[in-house]
């Protein structure tokens, strides 16, 4: 059985050993290929899931796709913990160590720019939800309407209740975004979440990525925390501190 | 049910990401390497655009009792070969009756 060399991230050399117990894809460990000054950070993966035509199917498959995604993740985790780790995107996949070594070589000197624009740097998720709408008082259910007339005007009624709720939600994100700017270096608003895939009640209405200095971490997490309860009917939640996956491309603003 | 992690933590990172969360940066960010493995970066688009859209695999639709498509003869060939069995089946055993009521008929002779 051959296997094929999964590529987790680029980093510089750390002199932290990652967690002895930290497995990555399919429970393989994760060890350090050095070379040129950088390190990958590589598993072994069966060519039976990472085959071309193997990989095309599962991918297609949910429940493959987000248990290998969170491998992934735990290993890109584990790294964060100890260095500043560049994460390739999943399913980068070389058939053996000479060619992950050849993909150093061609990119070594975006590596390095990218991974120095990026060092102590981590990034912070933020996303504002609009939580689902109140159900209707009882009076008003139980008071059908008395004519075509009536239904249209509470229709038109429920509607701009909604349209109000939106904008104060919008607004109210605006102002948050601009305030996490200031403790931020750099900011992505990602599309907003489909509530089914997230399993987040309520509508996404701010998905927003920041970069902050780790330095300045506390404050941002602290900022974010303070909102919480400022608005009513209106949630915030961060994620992270998570390497900085929406940061990485090259000539952004 | 989201407990902001504070830095610095050990481990535990990214609490409170959902796998929309970790989808959204594993698949959609990060450095995007040629490996020798070519995963068509077009598939990886469309397939975060359908995770988007539809979420889950026909297999957890069905897990969860989804599974109108497979009786709707306009969503599923299936379906519709079966109406069709079952339209053929029926109109034979009326055919059947029909010259059992006639123990004289001749089938007309084709010309």
């Amino acid at each position: 059985m051959t296997g094929l060399r999964y590529v987790y991230a680029v980093c510089r050399p750390f002199g932290t050993p990652l967690q002895s117990q930290l497995t990555g894809i399919g429970g393989a460990p994760p060890g350090l290929l050095h070379h040129h000054g950088l390190v990958a950070v590589v598993s072994q993966v069966p060519e039976a899931d990472f085959g071309e035509e193997a990989l095309k199917a599962h991918l297609e498959d949910l429940d493959w796709l987000a248990a290998t995604a969170r491998a992934h993740q735990g290993v890109i985790d584990a790294l964060t913990t100890v260095t500043t780790p560049l994460p390739l995107r999943l399913g980068t996949v070389f058939r053996d160590c000479s060619g992950v070594r050849s993909m150093i070589e061609a990119r070594e000197d975006d590596f390095r720019r990218t991974l120095e624009r990026l060092e102590g740097r981590v990034e912070w998720g933020v996303k504002v939800y609009l939580d689902p709408e109140p159900p209707e008082p009882a009076a008003a259910v139980a008071a059908r309407p008395g004519s075509g007339r009536d239904y249209l005007r509470r229709r038109r009624e429920s509607t701009h209740a909604q349209e109000d709720r939106w904008q104060r939600a919008e607004a109210f994100a605006g102002s948050l975004h601009e305030r996490l700017c200031r403790y931020a270096e750099d900011s992505r608003l990602h599309p907003p979440q489909n509530s089914t895939l997230s399993t987040t009640p309520g509508q996404n209405v701010l998905n927003a990525a920041y970069l902050v200095p780790r330095k300045h971490s506390e404050e941002f997490v602290e900022t974010v925390d303070r909102t919480k309860g400022e608005a009513p009917g209106i949630r915030v939640e961060l994620t992270g501190p998570w390497a900085a996956y929406s940061f990485t491309g090259e000539g952004q603003s | 049910m989201t407990t902001p992690s504070r830095f610095p933590e050990p481990y535990g990172h990214s609490s409170g990401a959902n796998l929309a969360d970790i989808l959204e940066r594993v698949l959609d960010k990060g450095v995007v390497i040629a490996g020798d493995i070519r995963i068509n970066l077009l598939d990886i688009e469309l397939l975060t655009v359908k995770l988007r859209l539809i979420v889950a695999s026909v297999d957890k639709a069905k897990e969860m009792g989804i599974d109108w498509w497979e009786t709707d003869p306009a969503l599923s060939s299936r379906a519709r070969r079966d109406e069709l069995t079952r339209e053929n089946a029926e109109l034979r055993e009326r055919l059947a009756r029909l010259e059992e009521l006639e123990p004289g008929h001749v089938p007309k002779e084709a010309p």
